[in-house]
């Protein structure tokens, strides 16, 4: 008698336990996988910033930083899936493949990878932002504050998303000043002050008054600080780093589509997509506008903004020319997703060749 | 006054001494000890530096060196993890043994790399026994062609090694870069800086099932008990030691130096470029920019931290393995910035020189002065 009582209450607690247990996994617990620091002011900072978003909408998040796109990367995500988190989020292009591989295991954790193009499985998803259309603003502004009509443009590596931003760039630079050049130095890194820095350095030796950035450290615009030229910020507001010289920055606003997307996987409704959202989903934020900029400047780009959200106006809109003065885009067309994506082409008036 | 004499120090005096007095020879007991009490030392101010960040330190301690190896998956990727960095220590030692800096062995890891996937790369959707075997000799190669420059440079020269070898690690980058970006970037990969997946004949096999601990630690192996028999067993062995402990001597001997460099930079290349390749063709499968995140720096203090004895090299690749896997358990489990296992690696280096000032000195009571 006492023996069966026992095991019925040893049953009743065991019951007792899946029952928490249960309740305990419906709370969706996200984790974020950064290539670099938080504390790098530029891409994982910005990543950061949404994760923080997500907290705030009353989910349990976990990250790691400095998550080498080595070896490592697969280790890092099998652990996480692996210690109940039911979301992943993966913020470098180069975790593409472990994240993959990696969702094949663990078909029940949803895996979204940003910036790549491999969705496998049907538990992943990708994610980017259309960044070209915040560098269309900082295009027009470029064109019209600079005086020397060289503009520099430090970039990080040779792959579309690049390219991609330097004609956008370009292209809205030349139609409010059709005289600028714009001067390319590749550093060959994402993240690296001191390599930035001479980057940029070499570019204000050669005449540019504006230098822009597709890399995501602040050394940038402090230099163009000292040096007395206009800069942009990247990723992030950048305009404490160097109050005069940043004119504004486009900002990666990722928190948002996390919230979104970690909801989804507390509903049940979350499924395989593929994200690319710019100004109008909010993805893609302009920062304030400097006072340097002239009243009509401003509202010119106030107006820009609106209507590249409401998609009035679009980043590559024809008759786009490419170096050699070959037609990529014909009049009144617009460049499709397609034609973005695996964009290797300098537009006109883009000096230098693509190094390859 | 009677000056005391020269080789001893006076640490405190009062009613009674401790001096510091030189050791006639150092200690040999203390030469394999000094290795565990750095290790000892670093998890004392490791407990001390998650105290003062305001974690409880036994069970920052505990995710740092314990969780990540508790299960069988922990435990294989420690031994993937400690695979390259045996390999490259391994070779180092043949270097340091015989007074050459080679600081260089990521770029020969790199380059193993280069040469080995590119040959993987020409077999690209082919099937054969004979692929990985030409693909690894290729790896092994690389590393061999590129430690062969700061040799050369070095023997027939005299430029620095140290300088030469570790300029050519940036090299080595940029090639690599050059290639996944440029000629061997995937063609159906729009352009990303990666190239294609190598085929399965090009891969190590895995040894179990759902682990990804592959054949590469076979190969570290191999070079454990080889080095061995080269250090202990050969008269090259000998003519290392001697070289190592004085060049002067060396040459007195008759030893041919040149001859010399150049084979331990090879043995030392050929190490590297093997665990590069063990990379890609391990857990990678794939070129791109970011093949190994410094194994061939780190490998440095594992070749100093196991005492360049590959015995020792085996538990000092063990131990700095650990670092790695621990920071991101720590990092998962209890947010301690990953970060903080550079912080270990630094520190098991730091004791480790610091307590060699055991190696040549030892402390004596003297009682009483009277």
């Amino acid at each position: 008698m006492h023996k069966i009582f026992t095991r019925s209450l040893v049953s009743s607690l065991v019951f007792l336990f899946t029952l928490t247990v249960s309740a305990v996994a419906k709370d969706v617990k996200a984790a974020f996988v950064y290539i670099g620091p938080t504390g790098d002011h530029g891409w994982t900072y910005q990543h950061d910033v949404g994760r923080k978003a997500v907290e705030a909408a009353g989910f349990k998040t976990t990250y790691v930083e400095g998550v080498p796109e080595s070896a490592d990367a697969e280790r890092v995500l099998r652990q996480l899936a692996n210690s109940g988190h039911d979301v992943i989020f993966t913020t470098s292009f180069g975790y593409m493949n472990p994240t993959n591989k990696v969702a094949k295991e663990f078909p029940n954790v949803k895996f979204e990878h940003a910036t790549g193009y491999k969705r496998e499985h049907p538990n992943v998803s990708t994610y980017a932002a259309r960044f070209y259309e915040g560098r269309t603003i900082l295009g027009t502004i470029a064109g019209t504050m600079t005086k020397s009509n060289v503009i520099g443009y430090v970039a990080s590596f040779p792959i579309p998303e690049v390219i991609r931003g330097i004609n956008s760039f370009t292209l809205a630079a030349q139609k409010v000043n059709p005289n600028i050049k714009t001067k390319i130095v590749w550093a060959f890194t994402w993240y690296d002050p001191g390599k930035e820095a001479e980057a940029a350095k070499a570019l204000i030796d050669q005449g540019a008054d504006v230098i822009a950035q597709h890399t995501d450290s602040t050394a940038i615009v402090q230099i163009a600080e000292k040096a007395g030229v206009y800069a942009f910020g990247q990723a992030s507001d950048m305009d404490k780093f160097a109050p005069k010289a940043v004119l504004t920055s486009v900002e990666n606003n990722w928190g948002p589509y996390y919230v979104d997307r970690v909801k989804a996987v507390a509903n049940g409704t979350w499924n395989q997509k593929d994200t690319w959202h710019g100004i109008g989903d909010g993805m893609v934020v302009i920062s304030d506008l400097d006072s340097a900029l002239p009243a009509d400047l401003k509202a010119k780009v106030k107006k820009l903004e609106a209507d590249l959200a409401s998609g009035k106006v679009h980043s590559f809109t024809g008759p786009i020319y490419d170096q050699k003065g070959n037609l990529m885009v014909a009049d009144g067309k617009t460049a499709d997703d397609g034609m973005l994506a695996g964009m290797m082409t300098y537009v006109k008036g883009v000096e230098g060749d693509i190094p390859n | 006054m009677k000056l005391p004499p020269k080789n001893l120090v006076c640490l405190w005096e009062g009613e009674k001494l401790i001096k510091i007095v030189k050791r006639d020879q150092p200690s040999r007991a203390i030469f394999f000890l000094t290795p565990v009490l750095a290790i000892f030392l670093t998890l004392v101010a490791g407990g001390l530096i998650f105290y003062i960040l305001g974690f409880k330190p036994f069970e920052a301690l505990k995710f740092f060196f314990i969780v990540p190896i508790a299960d069988m998956y922990g435990f294989s990727e420690l031994l993937l993890k400690a695979t390259p960095l045996c390999l490259i220590a391994i070779g180092l030692s043949f270097c340091f043994k015989s007074n050459n800096w080679n600081i260089g062995a990521e770029g020969q890891l790199t380059f193993g790399a280069i040469v080995s996937g590119g040959v993987a790369l020409l077999f690209y959707n082919q099937e054969g026994f004979y692929i990985l075997p030409i693909v690894l000799l290729a790896g092994a190669v690389g590393g061999m062609l590129y430690a062969s420059i700061p040799a050369i440079l070095k023997t027939y020269f005299n430029t620095n090694e140290i300088l030469v070898s570790l300029m050519l690690v940036y090299v080595s980058k940029l090639i690599l870069d050059y290639l996944v970006v440029g000629p061997w970037s995937n063609p159906e990969g729009f352009n990303f800086p990666e190239t294609r997946q190598f085929s399965e004949s090009a891969r190590l096999p895995l040894l179990f099932e759902g682990l990804r601990i592959h054949a590469g630690i076979f190969l570290a192996l191999a070079a454990v008990i080889i080095s061995w028999f080269i250090f202990y067993k050969t008269y090259l062995g000998f003519q290392m030691k001697v070289s190592g402990f004085s060049l002067k001597t060396a040459r007195y001997a008759g030893y041919k130096g040149k001859k010399m460099i150049i084979l331990v930079f090879l043995i030392s290349g050929a190490c590297a470029g093997l665990a590069g390749v063990g990379e890609i063709t391990g857990p990678i499968g794939q070129l791109h920019r970011e093949v190994s995140p410094d194994y061939g720096f780190t490998a440095i203090i594992v070749a100093f931290l196991g005492r360049l004895h590959p015995v020792g090299i085996i538990f000092a690749s063990l131990v700095v393995a650990i670092t790695y896997l621990g920071a991101e358990t720590a990092q998962i489990f209890m947010q301690i910035p990953k970060y903080t296992g550079q912080v270990f690696q630094g520190m098991i280096l730091f004791f480790l020189l610091a307590s060699d000032y055991l190696l040549f000195f030892k402390f004596k009571f003297i009682g009483s002065k009277k």
